[in-house]
């Protein structure tokens, strides 16, 4: 059975550059990188390079790159960071509604310990209400988290404009999604998390972009790698896939970008002239497809799909007793029967038109199947 | 001096002309749960099996295993030395100095069941007890709760001294009682009433009945996990997956709404009675306990128990929800049970299932559907897996 893998906002394949270097790195280069001999330095020259090639693709300087074990360490050193080492300056923070649990769940713990928290809401795009941000930023507010492309739907948020409207709060981005899809040229943050994973890296290695000489408040402790702020062994193997990575995603990112614009609409398309009864959640992404097929759960969808190896994520995840819906959707006005019938295709370049053409058929026959037994 | 793992027999001394055939059962199941483990020699007398491990036995795991087999009342871990009270004297203060130097009270238990040995009981503990006070000073006898007991045990092989037994899981040998038949889902009952059942000697197999896509494959593994801590206490066993949605759907599309969920019972019963037949059970095992739900009221319970001649065995019958919990507990199903990829399928669970169904009735709706295809087609394609601890 031919794998189709529609899931790339989950995860997605590492390159075969990148499968090679990191068994080329366990084979050849395993010496510690912090290490005094010339097999260490041979290692970390290696590092350095990639976090070059990193950097580059950010926009960044390479020392404002630190290595994480991906977006959920980053988001937690960042957010947890700059508030225990600003919260004399105020302790007013922003976020919105639709972020990851990552950064979500750490301002509802600095809201327990004495943070007065905002969550921003969002129109039903799945665009973040941009005038309430600007109305809640105060004289006392230190830090302004908004991700730039929703995990969910895809949808990318204007976080280039939040410096015009605050010029004291520090600001930072979960770039996790966005990242391999977007130009980080004109992007004036000062925070930026992104994981290796989401671009055809390996897991378990991701970045922290700190800019503006940002102090950041140890989150952990340890032998004092990345300017003491994240320590622990490097993650030489990681690392090198990671830079490999970056380097094979961004040698012609508009290409890439349009590429995946392109599979998007023609899924979207072939979507609306096979079945009815179809809603599109949020404005167009780049590369995410979030659907509705009205009276099919998006569960059972996905199980039937992956019966002919076809990957696909929900948003919401149901047992017998209730459904847990999206919050993200929720967030977006969405009905709760629409939102409980969500499924979300998201795409890579590794993915084709041939692959949307056969996943469509199926989708369509499977639609037609579930709507058969409807709960009466 | 050698430690040895003595095992005491529960029920099955109290058994006649039979006792044999369990014994034997016993020993199997024993030999069976260890091989793995490394070597041992075994043997059995006097209402106990004595196990003296090899060299490379992990004898901590060995005890963990023998806890958890059926038909064992006490697991005992004792040291063995010759039937001379001198060589006692020298294995009390080579083995049990530390805890003896640790404790403040002791007491001193013996237990002849060789009749040959010249000494009573009392006048082994009398001595023994002495020779423990005069080379530990600071030790004082407390018959009523002492810190250690140091048993001694004379039987017909030799001398046993230790300082207690273990529960062990008590019942019966599985496979001394028939093979049966365990509805296995993913909740916290059926894996309770499977353990109830094996604890009665009672060898399972059990099905389970899967609605992919209306449930996922980690429904399936977690099933599977739940099988695997079964197959702890029965030994291994074929667990038989069902692949259930087609008939599920028919069921669905044919049958009055209000008797979806007891038609949907009656169809299991059915199958797994053919799986019963054909695996040489005897019985049907459910986690069913009177009025849990709507199809556990007694009407539903009879209307169900109808639809196959084999008997039911539902072991948590007369429990409370809280009992069942504290037994699944106690034999380590409860954390698998409560994970949370329960099923998909509220397509298929009527708003208002009906709780007091007629047999006559259901019969009369049963009839849109075709039984014995079902039946067969869905026997036909099971998917067997080998359960191993």
């Amino acid at each position: 059975m031919t794998t189709i893998y529609f899931d790339n906002c989950a995860t997605t394949r590492p390159y075969d550059e990148v499968q090679d270097i990191v068994l080329q790195t366990m084979s050849c280069n395993y010496a510690n990188p912090s290490a005094l001999h010339s097999a260490g330095i041979a290692s970390e020259r290696l590092i350095n390079e990639a976090r070059k090639k990193i950097a580059s693709t950010l926009h960044c300087n390479a020392d404002e790159l630190i290595f994480t074990s991906g977006g959920t360490e980053s988001d937690n050193i960042a957010i947890l960071g700059v508030t225990n080492s600003y919260s004399k300056k105020g302790k007013h923070i922003i976020t919105s509604a639709i972020e990851h649990h990552a950064v979500l769940d750490c301002f509802k713990y600095l809201e327990t310990i004495g943070f007065e928290v905002t969550y921003v809401g969002v129109d039903k795009n799945g665009i973040i209400d941009f005038e309430e941000l600007k109305n809640s930023v105060r004289d006392d507010t230190i830090l302004i988290s908004i991700m730039l492309c929703n995990n969910e739907t895809g949808v990318f948020q204007p976080v280039e404009k939040i410096r015009s409207v605050s010029k004291n709060a520090i600001i930072h981005t979960d770039a996790v999604q966005a990242y391999g899809k977007y130009d980080f040229s004109g992007l004036d943050v000062d925070l930026i998390s992104v994981s290796g994973h989401k671009i055809h890296a390996p897991k378990g290695i991701g970045a922290l972009v700190v800019k503006n000489k940002v102090k950041l408040s140890n989150v952990s402790f340890g032998g004092g790698q990345e300017a003491g702020i994240r320590s622990g062994t490097y993650n030489t193997e990681g690392i090198l896939g990671f830079g490999k990575a970056a380097e094979i995603t961004y040698n012609d990112l508009q290409k890439s970008i349009s590429y995946l614009n392109n599979l998007c609409s023609y899924f979207k398309d072939l979507i609306l002239s096979k079945i009815p009864d179809v809603k599109f959640n949020g404005q167009d992404s780049v590369n995410v497809v979030s659907v509705a097929f009205s009276g099919v759960r998006g569960e059972v969808l996905l199980h039937t799909l992956e019966e002919k190896g076809i990957y696909v994520s929900t948003g919401s995840a149901c047992n017998s007793k209730s459904t847990k819906i999206s919050y993200v959707l929720k967030a977006m006005g969405i009905e709760h029967s629409v939102a409980e019938s969500s499924v979300r295709i998201s795409f890579s370049t590794f993915n084709t038109k041939e692959e949307i053409d056969y996943a469509v058929e199926v989708i369509a026959e499977s639609v037609a199947f579930l709507r058969k037994f409807t709960r009466r | 001096m050698k430690q040895i793992i003595l095992l005491k027999l529960g029920e099955i001394v109290l058994k006649g002309l039979n006792r044999r055939s369990f014994e034997k059962r016993l020993m199997k199941n024993v030999r069976h749960s260890l091989k793995h483990l490394g070597g041992f020699d075994m043997k059995f007398a006097q209402s106990t099996i004595y196990i003296t491990p090899d060299m490379d036995m992990d004898i901590d795991r060995t005890v963990e295993l023998l806890k958890k087999i059926f038909g064992v009342a006490s697991v005992v871990r004792a040291y063995e030395t010759q039937k001379d009270l001198e060589c006692v004297k020298k294995l009390v203060t080579d083995i049990f100095a530390n805890d003896l130097l640790k404790a403040k009270t002791f007491k001193c238990a013996a237990k002849r069941s060789d009749k040959q040995f010249p000494m009573k009981s009392p006048e082994i503990c009398a001595l023994i007890g002495e020779y423990i006070l005069d080379n530990f000073p600071d030790l004082t006898v407390n018959v009523e709760n002492p810190d250690i007991i140091i048993n001694i045990e004379i039987r017909d092989y030799g001398a046993y001294v230790h300082t207690g037994k273990i529960q062990g899981a008590g019942g019966m040998p599985v496979g001394s009682n028939g093979k049966a038949t365990l509805l296995l889902s993913g909740g916290i009952d059926s894996p309770v009433a499977g353990y109830m059942t094996a604890k009665r000697g009672v060898e399972l197999n059990a099905v389970h009945f899967y609605s992919h896509p209306y449930t996922s494959e980690r429904a399936k593994d977690k099933v599977i996990e739940l099988a695997k801590i079964i197959a702890q206490y029965t030994g291994p066993f074929n667990l038989h997956i069902v692949h259930f949605t087609k008939p599920q759907l028919e069921i669905y599309e044919k049958c009055p709404d209000d008797e979806l969920t007891v038609i949907m019972r009656r169809v299991m019963m059915k199958i797994t009675e053919k799986i019963a037949i054909d695996t040489n059970s005897i019985a049907l095992v459910t986690g069913e306990s009177i009025g849990q739900v709507a199809s556990q009221t007694l009407e539903s319970l009879g209307v169900t128990d109808a639809a196959t001649a084999l008997p039911v065995i539902r072991p948590l019958i007369g429990m409370d929800k809280e009992e069942i919990v504290t037994v699944a507990h106690k034999i380590g199903t409860f954390n698998t049970s409560i994970l949370p990829y329960e099923d998909c399928c509220t397509v298929f669970v009527p708003k208002h299932p009906k709780t007091k169904p007629k047999l006559e009735d259901i019969l009369k709706s049963e009839q849109v559907l075709d039984m014995n295809n079902i039946i067969d087609e869905c026997t036909n394609n099971l998917e067997t897996i080998y359960i191993q601890p």
